[in-house]
């Protein structure tokens, strides 16, 4: 499926690194593995990182103000570590760039991904885009605080979800 | 948004536009996601998660729909529209679960989006009933009523509520979820069988602080719970549960999910250093966003209809009369009520435990009576119990004998209330998929054997937990008389274990010996209990016989019949 953002087809402007092959020169996401090699190009050049869901995301911090985008993975759509993830990279390490959400997630936790934090999604599903799309669209309230800093509106925990 | 106070139902929230907003896009998100599977555009492997967010289970022999009863608490206008749903879409019946929900045992995926259309006419929904999520928050039975209570649990049972749905966080975690809350010293929750059990109290400025107990649970490894906090302030309680869930998220186990719980996460790391896990988590966060306001818990505690308990003054001395008048009358209200907060009130137990019959199973004439009484005599308010009972919160006392009047005369009298015959059973192999054996017809056989009032209450106190499977839906390892149901060749076997509770003298359930036959269980129980009156002192429960003479005593009455 194209990328998603916003729950709409947008450009991928970023290149994977490619295993056993020199990172090219323009945005590139490396592997967690090859960050140092990353950080060691031209300050210039746009650099994410991709991590497992297993990495405690705090070991990213040093190299934090270096990546434009930090992707992070869904083996499956049922392991909701990514959730976590992408929610302490904007909660406690105040990250702004792009978090990409890839792997399997399902269209219906979009609005999941989003309040954690999550700006794009590139998922190795086949689904159509506008599966996501409505996903994007269907739930226009929420009943607990996410990093997004919705407003709550009257009563107790709830907050509109600007749609 | 309505502001009708004067309407408000008494014991829960009172939902508002938003809220109706909110569940019926939810509705048709389902609607959505069920067109697709029927198009074949998801596999049954991709639907699962999606049907699990809303208590759509697939059993044995059909889908089973669990609807959410949140804390316990439902209206007689909810009540009369499950009764519709048993007769419309199911058997005629529903079956209240220990999670103090309601499971519908015979439904069609086709009609599930349906289904939930009408509950969401009344209020009500199935979210995360099961799934690896945040479950229906579970609450003392005797919330806002009982003599005992220090503070009323339902506000923050409901803030929970509110908090964990379609938690963006915590809706994929490696297993299920459940949290408990009570606001008495006397737990009737089983706060430490939880996974997050808390326990309220009313700090020096009036504001609720909790008491924070992890890592209990049933299940194929029963753990007690640990305390992790004993003074976690109201304003705090949201950014605390999330800094646990998110431990819990992070390093809990998704390889097996049998050692997938908080449980054993808690146990791995052992409770010191999970405790500094969620404290150098709890202190990273911006705790602002997280923070309870006392203005969010009043204006949630405003949408809660309050009883006017207002009794004549000799509404106790008139019960008291009509109890000398009858003894049958009497004999109910020694074990099936609840000293209430108000002298002229008193709280009613309806057990769904006729004798000989299926514990829980409630047929829809039952439920529009219970709604019908629920108008005429409690506030229009009921409570679903984790044993699998109804409690009538709020009775004026000179009005008892009407309700049990009327009670009695439906079948629904049962004066066994904390006895045998109050057994909680999970569905077992009748129903479910992951049964080994059914635990229906032990319970059946017990509660006839044991029919007797009289000698149930000269037994006593006794709670007997019967598990079809070793995933203990039925509590057994919380049992004082805990039945097991095992697979051996192919042949349905019973372990007894002896000596667990779920209350303050919380213990886990030792086994006695090898597993019985089917045949053989019933009377081997019978024995034991035989075994209890002779050997207790006066006025001692069986558990406390177990615990003073130890399995020894009882183990010869189990195998070696006389």
């Amino acid at each position: 499926m194209p990328l998603l953002e916003n729950g709409r087809v947008t450009e991928d402007r970023w290149a994977q690194a490619i295993a056993g092959e020199a990172l090219p020169d323009g945005a590139v996401i490396v592997p967690l593995e090859r960050l140092e090699e990353g950080l060691a190009r031209p300050k210039a050049a746009p650099l994410g990182v991709a991590i497992g869901p297993d990495v405690d995301v705090a070991v990213l911090r040093p190299a934090l103000p270096r990546l434009a985008l930090v992707a992070v993975n869904f083996p499956s759509f049922r392991d909701g570590r990514a959730f976590t993830q992408a929610r302490a990279l904007r909660e406690h390490l105040s990250f702004t760039g792009e978090i990409r959400a890839t792997g399997t997630p399902l269209p219906d936790q979009y609005e999941f991904l989003l309040r954690c934090g999550v700006t794009t999604v590139q998922t190795d599903r086949a689904e159509d885009v506008a599966v996501w799309q409505q996903a994007h669209d269907i739930i226009s309230i929420a009943y607990q605080p996410s990093v997004l800093h919705e407003r709550p509106q009257g009563l107790g925990l709830r907050r509109f979800l600007g749609k | 948004m309505s502001t009708d106070t004067a309407t408000l139902p008494v014991g829960r929230y009172a939902y508002d536009e938003v809220d109706r907003t909110f569940l019926s896009q939810r509705v048709a998100q389902f609607r959505e996601q069920v067109g697709r599977r029927v198009a074949g555009d998801l596999t049954e492997d991709e639907f699962k998660p999606l049907r699990l967010m809303n208590g759509l289970y697939l059993q044995l022999h059909a889908y089973m729909l669990r609807v959410a009863v949140p804390y316990g608490m439902m209206g007689s206008d909810q009540m009369r529209e499950l009764a519709h749903i048993a007769r419309t879409y199911d058997r005629d019946y529903g079956h209240f679960t220990t999670r103090q929900n309601i499971q519908f045992n015979w439904i069609r995926l086709e009609d599930t989006p349906d289904i939930l259309e009408r509950l969401a006419g009344v209020n009500m929904h199935a979210i995360q009933t099961s799934g690896n999520c945040i479950r229906n928050v579970t609450c003392d039975e005797f919330a806002g009523a009982a003599a005992d209570e220090l503070l009323d649990p339902r506000i923050h049972a409901e803030i929970l509520r509110q908090w964990s749905t379609l938690h963006p966080e915590f809706s994929f975690l490696p297993r299920k979820f459940k949290i408990a809350i009570s606001g008495s010293p006397n737990d009737r929750v089983a706060a430490r069988f939880h996974d997050i059990g808390l326990v309220a109290h009313p700090g020096p400025d009036g504001r609720a602080v909790f008491t924070v107990f992890v890592g209990g649970g049933l299940g194929r490894t029963p753990i007690i719970g640990v305390q992790l906090r004993d003074n976690l302030p109201e304003e705090d309680l949201l950014a605390y549960l999330e800094a646990v869930v998110r431990v819990y998220n992070a390093y809990g186990r998704r390889d097996n999910m049998y050692k997938a719980r908080i449980k054993i996460l808690v146990q791995a790391l052992g409770v010191e250093q999970f405790r500094e896990k969620v404290d150098a988590e709890f202190a990273q966060m911006n705790r602002a966003d997280y923070r309870l306001e006392p203005a969010i818990v009043e204006g949630i505690r405003a949408r809660f209809g309050i009883p006017d308990l207002d009794a004549p003054a000799d509404a106790a001395q008139k019960l008291e009369a009509a109890r000398k008048a009858d003894a049958r009358f009497d004999r109910w209200v020694r074990t099936n009520t609840h000293a209430h907060r108000h002298e002229g009130f008193i709280s009613a137990v309806v057990s769904i435990k006729p004798d000989g019959g299926i514990p829980g199973d409630v047929t829809a004439d039952q439920m529009d009576l219970i709604a019908d009484l629920a108008d005429e005599f409690s506030f229009g308010e009921i409570r679903v119990t984790h044993m699998q009972n109804v409690v009538l919160g709020h009775v004026r006392k000179d009005r008892l004998r009407d309700l049990w009047l009327r009670l009695d005369g439906a079948g629904l009298g049962t004066p066994n209330i904390g006895l045998v015959g109050d057994i909680i059973a999970c569905p077992g192999l009748d129903y479910c998929a992951l049964a080994n054996a059914r635990s229906i017809p032990i319970a059946q056989k017990l509660s006839a054997r044991f029919a007797s009032p009289e000698l149930q209450e000269n037994i006593g106190t006794l709670r007997i937990n019967i598990s079809g499977c070793i995933n203990a839906c039925g509590h057994h390892h919380a049992g004082h008389i805990g039945i097991l149901g095992v697979d051996k060749r192919g042949e349905e076997f019973f372990q007894l274990t002896l000596g667990g509770s779920a209350e303050n003298d919380v213990a886990i359930g030792q086994i006695i010996g090898p597993a019985l036959p089917e045949d053989e269980t019933v009377d081997a129980i019978a024995r034991l209990i035989d075994t209890y009156l002779v050997l207790r002192h006066e006025g001692e429960a069986f558990i406390d016989t177990y615990r003073r003479l130890g399995a020894a005593s009882f183990k010869d009455a189990v195998y070696a019949p006389a």
